[in-house]
């Protein structure tokens, strides 16, 4: 479903990822870790077509296509999901009326027909339950004054009245509480398919314990330097990154 | 008819004059008004940019063209139906080239609302109030239209009374065969314990280039409400000069809006003098500029008095080669302690050649205050922007998404729904051509 191969993106003159590679297949949950710094977020960011982050190398297949040449929306339309990191508050726009806009354009692009107002609104409502969501939040300007854990459960929500075939999710554990954590992470649960894939891109294994991962991946300064089973995640948990660190780093001094 | 081709327009303005002031059924005193600022146009014309209240709106290129005082017209309800409201009922008062035609007009019964033209109006009441505030007097387009206009329009709430209707002044230029130059003039009356909605329009018919300015003249007395607003939506190329003054002389709340989405040139100078305590004024305005369009907005907020309070946000969206202009004064003179004056200017310039002017002018003389002002210009975020890409909306839609949540603050001032729906739709059908 998504192939990158020795991906390489700069941002200004800073280079952030140095050549990585990875397969997905639908059906799977890949986790990405890593020490701060290391490129999570910029390879969530250019997966889903931020333009200050400049692609300096390496190719991305997505369903066959070169997901680099389509414009973020066209990824959108794809199926490509960013669950942003930092959900952005957009006054005077509500959730609902931008939602439909967004479903209607996906539709539209994949040969649908529009969603009416009737069939939208019952299909927000079935999703609604899927988060834990209250529909005066969605009638509210875009995120404007929401709590950390509402941003997040409206980005879930999103994703789940989008479908996406591939969801990546941004940190969407960090500023969650223990329960609003097991919120996000159950609506995630439940649109797990065996079409669509998902890449959990996050700083601590606790996100790990409720969405679980069939393969973790460690990132760091760039590359990535360790590969496996969701075993991996619990080894890093215990250790931390510094054995990562020093095994990455004896290996370039040798 | 006396209509002439003398491509000077003061020229034309002055050998018009006599015709313009005498035999109209004015009192001496009204007269004597009339010739004084006739006299004081004569002696300064139009504004240059020289003038420092007029220095980004030139009007050099528009005072090349050939304009005409306009005059009486045969302009038919088909050729105005597209400029009035849909889905709303309302008092409508239709003016051709600025003279009041009941023909084309509709009072609907009911309302306690006095609706006289000048020279049927009691001219001790007209004495009254006619020009006389420092900022009809100080303004040469004011001045040029205390002079010149033909068919002043008095309206009167009478006291105790909630105008149900709102009244909508349909001002409309009847451009088929000459430039007209229109005048016209307002005088709105807020007795005690009365509250009114008033919108003016501004429309052309036919092509060439309609220049309208207008004067209105608000008064309120004790506990009135007026919501006033105005919208330019006019042709491409017509120019419009407007001066509203509202005197709020007995403890009164005035809301105003003014909206531009279209012409040449355009100017609205908002002027509101609090004069009784407690009295509060909340003036609002949107412009949607594209093109080489230049607006420009002159507010004042005039404080003569203690525990008044204004609030005052102008929002602006600059496309093409287009200039915006604001300037907002705020006046606390120094017996006005205890006041409260808020004033915020928004910009978003849509392209590099988009240029915006904004000034804010604080001048306060009293010590016990509460006055902020703030100003930004900026172009639409990346972020946001961003974000609703990454959902799968459009660039183009985005962009207009954001824009019209930008305007969104000013449109949900509207209390007219129907104008607030037409607001939205000319908005969004700005920004998908």
């Amino acid at each position: 479903m998504l192939s990158i191969k020795d991906l390489k993106a700069k941002i200004e003159d800073k280079d952030i990822l140095k050549g990585i590679n990875l397969e997905i297949k639908p059906g799977e949950v890949h986790a990405i870790m890593g020490p701060n710094g290391s490129g999570k977020s910029t390879l969530a960011s250019v997966l889903a077509g931020r333009e200050q982050y400049e692609v300096t190398g390496g190719s991305v297949t997505f369903k066959g296509k070169d997901l680099l040449e389509l414009s973020p929306e066209d990824r959108a339309r794809e199926g490509v999901f960013l669950a942003f990191q930092y959900p952005v508050e957009i006054p005077g726009v509500s959730t609902t009326n931008f939602l439909k806009a967004a479903v209607n354009e996906v539709r539209q692009y994949n040969g649908l027909e529009p969603l009416d107002a009737i069939s939208f609104l019952n299909t927000m409502k079935e999703k609604m339950k899927l988060v834990e969501i209250d529909q005066a939040l969605l009638k509210r300007s875009l995120n404007e004054g929401f709590s950390g854990g509402e941003k997040k459960r409206n980005e879930v929500f999103q994703m789940a009245m989008l479908e996406p075939k591939l969801a990546i999710l941004d940190e969407t554990d960090s500023g969650l509480d223990i329960d609003a954590l097991r919120i996000v992470a159950n609506g995630v649960n439940k649109l797990r398919t065996s079409d669509n894939a998902t890449i959990v891109v996050t700083h601590y294994q606790r996100l790990l314990d409720y969405i679980v991962p069939d393969f973790v991946h460690v990132l760091y300064k760039g590359r990535i330097v360790k590969s496996g089973g969701k075993e991996l995640a619990l080894e890093l948990e215990a250790k931390g990154y510094d054995w990562i660190k020093s095994e990455v780093n004896e290996g370039t001094e040798a | 008819m006396d209509w002439t081709n003398t491509i000077d327009l003061k020229e034309t303005i002055l050998s018009n004059s006599a015709n313009a002031i005498q035999g109209k059924g004015y009192s001496d005193a009204i007269v004597a008004r009339k010739i004084k600022a006739l006299e004081s146009f004569e002696k300064s014309g139009f504004p240059t940019t020289k003038h420092e209240e007029y220095k980004y709106f030139n009007l050099n290129q528009v005072l090349k063209n050939d304009f005409s005082i306009a005059a009486d017209s045969n302009v038919n309800a088909d050729e105005i139906s597209t400029f009035l409201l849909k889905d709303l009922e309302y008092h409508k008062l239709v003016f051709i080239n600025g003279r009041y035609t009941s023909e084309l007009s509709t009072i609907l019964p009911g309302d306690n609302l006095v609706i006289t033209g000048f020279a049927d109006t009691d001219q001790a009441v007209l004495e009254k109030y006619f020009a006389k505030e420092v900022y009809t007097a100080n303004d040469p387009f004011a001045e040029l239209n205390t002079a010149m206009a033909q068919h002043g329009i008095y309206i009167k709430v009478l006291k105790n009374t909630v105008v149900k209707y709102p009244v909508v002044l349909h001002f409309i230029s009847d451009a088929k065969s000459i430039n007209p130059l229109v005048q016209s003039r307002n005088l709105i009356i807020a007795e005690e314990n009365s509250q009114i909605t008033v919108l003016e329009t501004y429309n052309t018919v036919g092509n060439k280039i309609s220049f309208t300015n207008s004067v209105t003249e608000i008064v309120q007395h004790t506990n009135s409400i007026v919501d006033y607003y105005k919208l330019q939506d006019d042709a491409a190329n017509s120019v419009h000069v407007g001066t509203t003054v509202a005197s709020l002389v007995g403890k009164s709340v005035f809301n105003a809006c003014t909206i531009t989405l279209n012409g040449a040139m355009v100017r609205n100078n908002m002027n509101v003098i609090l004069q009784s305590e407690y009295s509060e004024a909340n003036f609002y305005g949107l412009y949607f500029t594209g093109n080489k369009q230049v607006v420009d907005n002159h507010t004042v907020a005039d404080h003569a008095v203690p525990n008044c309070q204004s609030n005052e946000l102008y929002k602006g969206i600059l496309d093409g080669a287009s200039t915006g202009v604001f300037n907002g004064k705020i006046f606390v003179k120094k017996d006005a302690q205890k006041t409260n004056a808020f004033q915020s200017n928004k910009n978003i310039l849509l392209t590099k050649d988009a240029t915006m002017n904004t000034k804010p002018q604080l001048e306060i003389f009293a010590d016990d205050v509460k006055c902020s002002h703030g100003c930004t210009i900026g172009q639409l975020d990346e972020e946001p922007l961003f974000y609703l890409r990454a959902r799968g909306i459009g660039i183009e839609s985005a962009r207009a998404l954001l824009l019209v949540a930008f305007a969104q603050d000013i449109i949900d001032h509207i209390k007219i729904e129907p104008l607030k729906t037409y607001l939205s739709q000319a908005i969004e059908q700005r920004l998908s051509r």
